[in-house]
């Protein structure tokens, strides 16, 4: 009889060695799930896809206002599902002209008997608008106490970078009303 | 010379040349490739059975418009179901059956290479789908926010949704251990002579498969595990109140989502490879370029994800880029339909009934691709996004094409399993009532959806009303249907024509030199393959 090519011992170890390498696979992969988060964050961050205006101030430099174009800015107020306020913007849309800084309020009151935190969650469409989109001051910065059925207004100052693209008109900012004290999970 | 590699699985399994132990504890306890490959299938007609109701609820309350049979609540929980069950139950459990009973007999293996991680791996799912219908009894119900569970509507799922999510860990970890051992059983334990470039097309779809699965299933068990912590743990990864983005888990869900769909298809493409040269007494033509283009479908599949997503707001460069990619996959499935198509040329064909599955297969998946190449062109797709066309489209491509494939598979291999002819005009009328019914079945909801018709709801406008009738008859007409096949392969099991060992004329292949029915153990001595 000749030497056997596969022997039963070869057999089992190739088995073995092989199941170590794929489970190390399916690790790696569970674990590129968990990095797609980190990933995302970067890539919308650096490219400004999905709308994101960060919560933060925008360091601003100071540029010409640019008079001869006019940009609509819309306002969107939305509450997330058992938010308990009532929250609408004080203008509906703005004409702007890109370098100029500008205010506006929104409205928020506490529809409960207690007090509340809430947060805003902004989103600028189209997506690519979201960059030059720069806030100076805002309520979405920091979270936001409401005492049993109060109401304010909570102001926003913008201004439009005179780098937005040419061909977008018509800005919509949007800000989601999120319960966050622990009531609201 | 190769005598000496049988005892290569006695290390596992003391009792190897011994037979099935007796009694029901036979099923549970085993470790044979042929058993598990018995239960995998039987598994997988049941769920079909158990999913396919479910569609005839839908398509029962959609006959007419407003609401008749169920309420909405419930409706949604049936199309929820109907997808999980019929994705994860019955298709994929389908080919891992085939897998198993198949590999170690194409490539002349004595087993899969990990038996016992088998037996485990199939007796994790009845668990699993335990866990899963067990919901439809809960206070609440079951999952009825889609079967991709998108947050936050997956999140206002009530006390199901720690099943749900249990139960497709379960599933993704059966999935993951089935697709280890077929990888190890293809590239361990070939028989001597038995050369990649020699391996029939089947085993060659099936190592291709096998790879997605491990790629992908512990991509979507990180997904489940993150709504699951952002449910009950307080985490926030799509929450946008806490900082986190539900459009991420679209991009996560999707980058399983289409490798999963070619998961479903390409073993598919290899049962179908097997068939078609057998009645066609051809070799297979391009066979070479049939691993090429199946290499190519597995790769592309992990760079079009975003065409699920065109409408949620994507730059123009990332629609073009998912668009431009999705289309590319055009190119290696027409190479694999040239090549079925050119192997018939000219071949002395006859149409017993895998041969005419097999067929119906080409010319209907086909459809079902060029569908699909309409929604990859990003601006249509804003028309066809979430409406009938859609549903139209992965139904052509997963029922006349994923399904067939199994049902001809059935056909073809079940003289083999169990030794006898199954009845072959019942399998006829048995294939023309099922392509007659699902295309009155599938095709009118093109129009449905082109129309404006949305997808996922229980009631529609008057004008929907009669492409939906037409629709929900042949879906009765493709549901009962089953029932004979149900009945023909019941009654192959019992008895019947005893059937030759080569069983077709035109088969070749190793599995084709054993007895009908194979012995409990075969290949124990590897053949040698020239």
């Amino acid at each position: 009889m000749e030497i056997q090519e596969t022997t039963p011992i070869s057999i089992s170890v190739a088995n073995r060695r092989l199941v170590k390498r794929l489970l190390l696979i399916t690790v790696a992969m569970f674990g590129f799930g968990f990095a797609m988060v980190p990933i995302y964050d970067v890539l919308c961050a650096i490219t400004g896809l999905n709308g994101k205006t960060g919560g933060r101030v925008a360091a601003v430099e100071s540029s010409a206002v640019d008079e001869a174009r006019t940009i609509t800015v819309e306002f969107i107020a939305s509450l997330n599902v058992g938010a308990p306020w009532e929250f609408t913007p004080q203008v509906n849309r703005m004409q702007v002209h890109p370098g100029q800084y500008y205010q506006t309020h929104y409205l928020a009151r506490n529809l409960t008997g207690h007090a509340l935190v809430g947060q805003a969650i902004p989103s600028v469409a189209p997506g690519l608008a979201a960059q030059h989109f720069q806030k100076i001051e805002c309520f979405c910065f920091t979270r936001q106490i409401f005492q049993p059925e109060e109401g304010r207004e909570m102001p926003v100052v913008f201004r439009i970078d005179p780098n937005l693209p040419p061909d977008v008109h018509t800005v919509t900012l949007s800000y989601t009303f999120f319960r966050v004290d622990d009531a609201g999970g | 010379m190769s005598t000496a590699a049988a005892p290569a699985l006695d290390d596992h399994d003391h009792d190897h040349h011994a037979g099935p132990s007796p009694g029901l504890i036979r099923w549970l306890v085993t470790t044979n490739h042929k058993d598990i490959g018995t239960l995998y299938l039987l598994f997988s007609l049941t769920m079909f059975f158990v999913g396919g109701a479910m569609a005839l609820v839908i398509r029962a309350e959609l006959f007419q418009p407003g609401l008749q049979i169920v309420n909405p609540h419930f409706f949604n929980q049936m199309t929820t179901l109907h997808a999980l069950v019929m994705i994860f139950g019955a298709v994929m459990p389908a080919f891992v059956g085939l897998a198993n009973w198949l590999l170690p007999m194409m490539i002349g293996a004595p087993d899969m290479a990990l038996p016992r991680m088998n037996n485990w791996s199939f007796w994790i799912m009845p668990f699993a789908f335990t866990l899963l219908l067990s919901t439809l009894f809960q206070a609440g119900g079951g999952p009825a926010g889609g079967w991709t569970l998108y947050p936050p509507l997956a999140l206002q799922t009530g006390n199901a949704f720690p099943f749900v999510i249990l139960a497709i860990h379960m599933m993704g970890i059966s999935s993951i251990m089935g697709a280890i051992n077929v990888i190890a059983t293809i590239l361990n334990l070939r028989a001597p002579g038995m050369t990649l470039m020699k391996m029939p097309l089947f085993v060659w779809t099936w190592l291709i498969t096998a790879f997605l699965l491990i790629a992908v299933m512990p991509v979507l068990a990180g997904s489940v595990t993150m709504l699951l912590t952002d449910k009950y743990f307080g985490t926030s990864f799509f929450n946008a109140g806490g900082g986190g983005d539900p459009v991420m888990f679209q991009h996560i869900f999707w980058f399983f989502g289409h490798p999963e769909v070619y998961i479903m298809i390409l073993p598919a493409f290899g049962v179908v490879s097997q068939i078609i040269p057998t009645f066609a007494r051809k070799p297979l033509f391009g066979y070479a370029s049939m691993v090429y283009a199946t290499s190519s479908i597995a790769f592309l599949s992990f760079i079009v994800w975003g065409h699920h997503m065109f409408t949620v707001g994507m730059p123009l460069a990332g629609e073009l880029f998912y668009m431009y990619a999705t289309m590319l996959i055009a190119v290696p499935t027409g190479v694999k339909v040239f090549n079925w198509v050119s192997t018939m040329w000219r071949g002395a064909m006859t149409f017993e009934t895998p041969m005419l599955f097999a067929i119906a297969f080409v010319i209907l998946f086909t459809i079902g691709g060029f569908s699909g190449l309409m929604l990859a062109i990003a601006p249509a797709d804003f028309q066809y996004q979430d409406t009938y066309f859609v549903v139209a489209h992965f139904h052509y491509v997963l029922v006349p094409g994923a399904v067939f494939s199994i049902m001809a598979a059935v056909y073809y291999w079940l003289p083999k399993w169990t030794g006898h002819m199954y009845n072959e005009r019942l399998g006829k009328i048995h294939f023309w009532l099922s392509v007659v019914g699902v295309n009155v079945l599938f095709f009118p909801q093109h129009f449905l959806g082109l129309a404006g018709m949305p997808r996922r709801i229980p009631d529609y406008a008057l004008q929907f009303t009669e492409f939906n009738m037409i629709s929900t008859v042949g879906a009765f007409l493709f549901g009962f249907s089953q029932l004979l096949f149900l009945y023909n392969v019941v009654q192959t099991i019992r008895g019947g024509a005893k059937a030759t060992d080569q069983v077709w004329e035109g088969a070749h292949g190793l599995e084709w030199t054993l007895p009908s029915p194979p012995p409990y153990h075969t290949f124990t001595t590897a053949p040698e393959v020239k």
